[in-house]
């Protein structure tokens, strides 16, 4: 037989209940692979005992002939933004380390009930803070790629960089990630698998450690979009907890997964075509529009006026919900305690913070702590509010004359650790095709598209309208389905 | 604007969080620069756009005015750096 850990979410599940293999030697062989990965860094925890429960608990039930549950003995990685019960849970920060919840996020209580397995939590940027991976308390994640003919490690993207690494290294068939500013698709984007951003309220925050409420949403990474479907659907769903949690049903994303675009029309933003972006990325667009003509849709130039101001408005509303959510960690209730000689509480919030959090941390705190003081709060805050309208106004408008958007993911392929780390804003920017989106709400993924010249994937985006997620679903499988992505990574770890 | 070492330890100040002389030295000019960039945002003219309120149209639901999982204290306290008592442990903030 060959390696169960080649095997996606769908072929593994449809192979446990059909007997194919058994739970356990799934488990077992993802446990292994996860144990033998250590120089990708993209666990922070292991949990094994985890992963085996749930296969036997699959295992179990076949035998007594009860009806599997959807995702029964699929092991997976959970990004470690993710509160997990008895389980540290870190945000890959110094502040939460040892940090143990009492309490389950409401994605991931689902995705066990759902019969999943958990591998371990995945490191991420602190906080999600990031683009790279370079800015967790546990060490950088590296990627399983590497350039044609180099050695040299590359980022994984971020903040979903654990996540990204491990699907591609085939340590797990899928795992969780969140979505801030692109999060989720930049990171699938850079190692050559696929991620959803389903929109806003469609999963639950509950649980998951907070860095700017008003974007966070979480979603899936797995090796194909019929996985991601899958996925999404045990992770989706109404949560009384969640204020902000849309009360609908979700979808059968999987059963209406069709990659005939028929009848639809996609647009192309003008916009997305910036000078500076490298030939190959536009080539790779270029592609993906032939691919979606040719699965039958019809192709519409769209003008989304406002991108130029997405970046900036989202590095204002971004750092000053983070400087909000973030004031929680004062050493007093859970995590670090930093408490000088004869301080008092005051210097011991401020010696806490400033030994719990990371360099990136306290740069958006700052920021975020700067547009909303007194005197400032409207030139910043209010103003990158008001811009944020008008970017959500841009694609209600283009959606009257479109079903969905292509464009690339990002504006480059994966680059090499400490490429971009010495300058904020130029790392800042390699989101900038993924934040108005975020910034609008709307669904959202990435699929691999190709290689760059120096063997790197390059990941195509599909935007949707609110709640559409099967649309940019469909689109993705017709991507897919074209594109014939089976390039993957030397196993050097 | 300009933002000088003085407002960055006054900003760092007010997010709690402890700053040397040369984390500020340091911080200012990075700060500046991503303000500096943010500040391109003025060119837009926003005076009939009202600020965005809520991303997807969702109205705040109410729930009945009942405790639905009281009686942790245990579980509260239990990720308490320390705590005594039932209570979590400040250092004293009255004389």
């Amino acid at each position: 037989m060959s390696d169960v850990t080649d095997l996606g979410v769908a072929e593994l599940r449809d192979g446990i209940r059909g007997g194919k293999f058994s739970a356990r030697e799934v488990a077992d062989a993802f446990v292994i692979k996860v144990s033998r990965a250590k120089a990708l860094n993209a666990f922070i925890v292991e949990t094994p005992e985890h992963a085996l429960a749930a296969a036997r608990e699959a295992d179990e039930a076949l035998a007594r002939g009860d009806k599997l549950k959807p995702l029964a003995g699929v092991p997976i990685g959970m990004k470690d933004l993710f509160c997990t019960k008895g389980v540290q849970t870190t945000a890959a920060s110094h502040i939460l380390e040892g940090f143990k919840p009492v309490y389950e996020s409401t994605v991931s209580q689902k995705l066990w009930d759902a019969g999943a397995g958990m591998l371990g939590k995945l490191n991420l940027d602190q906080f999600a803070m990031g683009s790279s991976n370079e800015t967790s308390y546990f060490g950088n994640v590296i990627s399983p790629w590497r350039k044609q003919g180099s050695n040299a490690s590359l980022a994984p993207g971020g903040s979903s960089g654990g996540s990204s690494s491990a699907v591609a290294a085939r340590l797990c068939p899928g795992a969780t990630g969140t979505d801030t500013g692109g999060s989720i698709r930049q990171p699938a984007a850079f190692v050559g698998i696929s991620g959803i951003k389903p929109t806003y309220g469609r999963c639950s925050r509950y649980g998951v450690v907070a860095f700017a409420s008003s974007l966070d949403q979480a979603g899936p990474m797995a090796r194909d979009v019929r996985d991601c479907a899958i996925l999404l659907e045990n992770m989706a769903g109404f949560d009384p907890k969640d204020s902000t949690s849309l009360n609908l049903p979700v979808p059968k994303w999987e059963e209406l997964l069709s990659g005939d675009l028929r009848g639809k029309k996609i647009g192309i933003p003008k916009e997305y075509r910036l000078d500076g972006t490298p030939p190959e990325i536009l080539a790779l667009w270029d592609q993906g529009i032939e691919w979606v003509k040719d699965a039958g849709a019809e192709i519409v130039e769209v003008s989304l006026p406002h991108t130029k101001y997405a970046l900036p408005a989202y590095y204002i509303i971004a750092p000053a919900e983070a400087s909000s959510n973030l004031a929680r960690y004062d050493g007093v209730r859970y995590g670090l305690r930093d408490l000088p000689e004869g301080a008092n509480l005051q210097d011991m919030y401020a010696a806490t913070r400033a030994a719990g959090f990371g360099d990136e941390v306290k740069r958006r705190i700052l920021i975020g702590t700067y547009v909303l003081s007194a005197g400032f709060y409207d030139a910043y805050f209010t103003q990158a509010s008001k811009v944020r309208t008008l970017i959500a106004q841009d694609f209600e408008n283009a959606f009257t004359v479109c079903d969905l958007i292509l464009t690339p993911t990002a504006p480059s392929a994966a680059f090499a650790l400490g490429e971009k780390s010495a300058d904020p804003l130029a790392m800042y920017l390699n989101d900038v095709f993924t934040v108005p989106s975020s910034l609008a709400g709307l669904p959202a993924m990435s699929v691999p598209g190709g290689l760059d010249k120096d063997g790197l994937p390059l990941g195509l985006q599909i935007i949707g309208k609110p709640l559409d997620e099967q649309g940019v679903l469909n689109a993705g499988l017709a991507i897919e389905q074209r594109a014939g992505f089976a390039a993957r990574p030397d196993a050097w770890w | 604007m300009s933002v000088d070492t003085a407002t960055v330890k006054k900003v760092a100040s007010l997010a709690r969080i402890a700053i040397t002389d040369a984390d500020a030295e340091r911080l200012a000019p990075e700060l500046n620069n991503i303000l500096g960039w943010i500040e391109q945002l003025g060119e837009v003219d926003t005076s009939s756009v009202q600020p965005m309120t809520a991303v997807i149209p969702n109205t705040l639901r109410l729930r009945q005015d009942v405790v639905t999982e009281g009686g942790q204290r245990d579980a509260v306290l239990q990720n308490a750096p320390q705590g005594e008592h039932g209570f979590f442990t400040v250092p004293k903030v009255v004389e």
